[in-house]
């Protein structure tokens, strides 16, 4: 296998290197450009972000790893240290440095987490580089309105292009999605929660705001600070306003399953609901038996209830790399692979011929990009780079396991 | 002592009292924390009794911060740690008895008879062992040294922590019936009832070690100064490991407590606890026994009304912004006053 692999390689580049000295460059190799993918590689979110990168593996194996011509090296960067067990600003910013001052970098996948995203963009924008997010979900990053007052100019410093995509729906419509579901669940009064991070606060902002307009009574909004050493003297003053459901805005890292066990023990008969920050196993681990029957939204579908192309794209990628190896978010880092490699390739095709012009040529590629035809359906960047995908699915923790249960958003 | 001589002794203290009912008085209305107890006391008291039990466990753990800064002005930071590996034995010792919720009560309280003790002696040698190879050697280095050195082998601990049961929180089985045993004045749960039954007898019993035992003696002296103590005939290295052994005993007790109680074990623990039960040392007066359990219990009390008339947000400043307060009357904490009772 070693062996075959060295002589197609010597093959190609003997190849490469008669083409290069008959035609001047025009022919099958046009040179090795980078694309990265930054992901916290260490920590509960590790076996989300495996599956994220098999998944960016799969899709550039797809093309044999060039793209009309050129040799695609990707690097999976890690934004995580094992100290803190998920990403760290240090991480962050020390990568979106390194990445701006890589010449030969073209596209960057990636952030993982809508923190480190603030960080990463402004940089990247100052480089040039698009960047697509297959999990981002704060609504700040690009809609005018959703987040503080200067999101998103902010990440956009020195009217540098808008280089920042997602394939993901952003949290103002998971807020609003689980908002509605909570009011088919037969709630009428809510108190919300969130654990004052960026990601967890813009959720449950926009979840308290869009159930106030669909008529549900808001009862209060606290706020459940991760270090925080429990929550039982919070759960009790939730359990004296009395709501029918509770929604955490937030992460599993940030002590979600106390908070959970906490809850439970006040109000053992209240509805619970979170977004996908808790739509992990590591969650249903951290609050055991607490978990059950708690409702959870996030946005596209679970494996199982994928059809068509996703159905075909399913069976093949498990047949791959076997039966458990697909989360809410790989289907997400395939699309921002493919939507990636395919603005290259328009770039290509344009006529790039380095790669400063490839990176120029690809970030423009990306903000056209039009009625594009993945696995998640055919769909389209706004002008924000939103996707204008907008499923969301409903699902219940059941004996200890995620069940879908609902299609949201529709 | 006449009146007048017991005034010129604590006129400061008279004064701050005087200062606090004055602006409580005035203010009181303003202040959530005054203005939610005085309104509705019965569940003042439901949320005080949540924040005594809590205050237990940092009581627990701020006892071993005070017992080694007595012997040694030294602040071990890797004690938060090992008390979250305390946690962590908990965890294991469930699993190895194979304890489910289901499982009756006699077999659990059979299971945590062996599960507590071999927990403490564990944490108890790890404490000694972390004095023996990262403290004894720089004994007579600078005292930053050793300080970088306790620091150092608290992120190690925490790293043994994250290796040992990965880095989210994980969920013991609900062990502990959360029925009510009395709702008035206050409500008390069976899991109050067993943090109590350990929790105090190990206070009481480190009291009684250190002040009336002949080890307790040595340790006292130790703390009042090591070279003398040493010419006296005690043996200084041997008197500090068992004030080791001893607070990390504590920690592990402390440790098994809280995974049952919260029904977690979480490698951040150790930090966030550690903190917490730090605070509440220096707040009692650190090397004080009794003022670092009476801080750790003030400590749990403050934060638990915070976040029911506060906001979980603001606990850091409240706490901290009491302490500075009281550390601006009485520089030495609370109950530092006595040399005698430091250990």
């Amino acid at each position: 296998m070693k062996l075959t692999k060295v002589g197609a390689l010597a093959a190609v580049a003997v190849l490469a290197f008669s083409a290069c000295g008959t035609s001047g460059g025009g022919g099958g190799d046009k040179g090795t450009v980078q694309i990265w993918s930054e992901l916290p590689r260490q920590g509960s979110s590790k076996g989300q972000t495996d599956t994220i990168v098999n998944a960016i593996k799969y899709a550039l194996d797809a093309r044999g790893g060039k793209v009309d011509g050129w040799t695609i090296k990707y690097t999976d960067q890690d934004d995580s240290t094992a100290e803190a067990g998920k990403w760290t600003q240090e991480r962050a910013t020390a990568l979106a440095t390194e990445a701006a001052s890589t010449t030969d970098l073209v596209a960057y996948i990636g952030t993982f987490n809508s923190g480190a995203a603030k960080i990463v963009i402004p940089v990247l924008c100052g480089a040039g580089i698009a960047m697509v997010s297959p999990a981002n979900t704060y609504p700040g990053l690009t809609k005018p309105g959703k987040g503080t007052a200067d999101e998103p100019g902010i990440y956009y410093p020195g009217g540098c292009a808008h280089n920042y995509f997602r394939v993901v729906p952003a949290d103002d419509l998971q807020g609003d999605v689980g908002a509605l579901w909570a009011k088919d669940l037969g709630a009428t009064t809510v108190y919300v929660l969130d654990d004052t991070e960026i990601y967890g606060k813009g959720v449950a902002d926009v979840f308290d705001a869009s159930a106030t307009a669909a008529g549900l009574t808001v009862l209060g909004h606290d706020q459940a600070p991760g270090k925080s050493t429990d929550f039982k003297a919070l759960a009790a003053k939730i359990a004296d306003a009395g709501p029918d459901l509770v929604y955490y805005g937030g992460i599993t890292q940030n002590n979600a399953g106390q908070l959970w066990k906490d809850l439970r023990e006040a109000m053992p008969d209240i509805m619970l609901m979170g977004p996908d920050g808790i739509y992990e196993d590591a969650f249903i681990e951290a609050a055991g038996d607490a978990a059950e029957g708690t409702y959870l939204t996030f946005g596209g579908q679970t494996a199982d209830q994928y059809t068509g192309d996703a159905a075909k794209w399913r069976d093949e990628f498990r047949t791959k790399y076997g039966p458990d190896s697909i989360e809410v978010y790989t289907i997400y880092g395939y699309e921002a692979a493919n939507v990636v490699l395919a603005a290259i390739e328009t770039a290509s095709k344009a006529g790039a011929k380095d790669a400063a012009a490839l990176r120029a040529g690809t970030l423009a590629a990306l903000t056209a990009t039009k009625d594009f035809k993945g696995v998640l359906g055919t769909w389209s960047f706004d002008a924000n780079g939103d996707t204008s995908n907008k499923v969301f699915s409903g699902s219940v923790i059941k004996s200890g396991k995620f069940e879908f249960d609902t299609v949201l958003g529709q | 002592m006449n009146i007048a001589a017991w005034f010129a002794k604590n006129t400061r203290a008279v004064i701050a009292l005087v200062v606090v009912v004055a602006v409580l008085a005035v203010f009181g209305k303003s202040i959530p924390i005054w203005s939610g107890c005085t309104a509705a006391l019965d569940r003042c008291a439901d949320i005080v009794a949540i924040g005594v039990f809590q205050g237990m466990i940092v009581a627990l753990v701020a006892l071993g911060y005070t017992l080694v800064y007595g012997i040694l002005q030294l602040i071990n930071f890797a004690n938060g740690s090992v008390f979250m590996l305390g946690s962590v034995g908990a965890l294991f010792g469930v699993e190895i008895f194979g304890l489910t919720k289901d499982t009756p009560a006699t077999t659990v309280i059979l299971a945590f008879a062996v599960i507590l003790p071999v927990t403490m002696l564990l944490t108890a040698g790890l404490n000694a062992g972390i004095e023996r190879v990262a403290y004894r050697p720089l004994r007579r280095a600078p005292t930053l040294a050793t300080l970088i050195s306790a620091i150092g082998m608290d992120f190690i601990l925490q790293n043994v922590g994250q290796v040992l049961i990965g880095p989210s929180p994980v969920s013991l089985p609900s062990l502990l019936p959360t029925t009510n045993i009395i709702t008035e004045p206050f409500v008390i749960k069976v899991s109050h009832v067993f943090v109590t039954a350990i929790t105090v007898p190990l206070l009481i019993g480190l009291m009684w070690f250190v002040q009336a035992t002949r080890q307790g003696k040595a340790m006292r002296a130790t703390a009042q100064d090591r070279e003398a103590a040493g010419l006296m005939g005690i043996d200084v290295n041997r008197t500090i490991s068992l004030t080791f052994l001893l607070a990390g005993a504590l920690a592990g007790g402390a440790g098994v407590i809280v995974a049952l109680y919260n029904g977690s074990a979480w490698w951040q623990y150790g930090f966030s606890y550690g903190l917490l039960a730090f605070t509440a040392a220096v707040f009692g007066g650190i090397g004080n026994l009794l003022g670092a359990a009476v801080g750790g219990i003030f400590l749990g009390v403050l934060i638990s009304l915070n976040a029911f008339y506060v906001d979980p947000r603001w606990q850091d400043v409240v706490v901290f912004g009491i302490l500075v307060v009281v550390l601006v009357f009485r520089p030495t904490g609370l109950f530092a006053a006595k040399q005698s009772e430091r250990a």
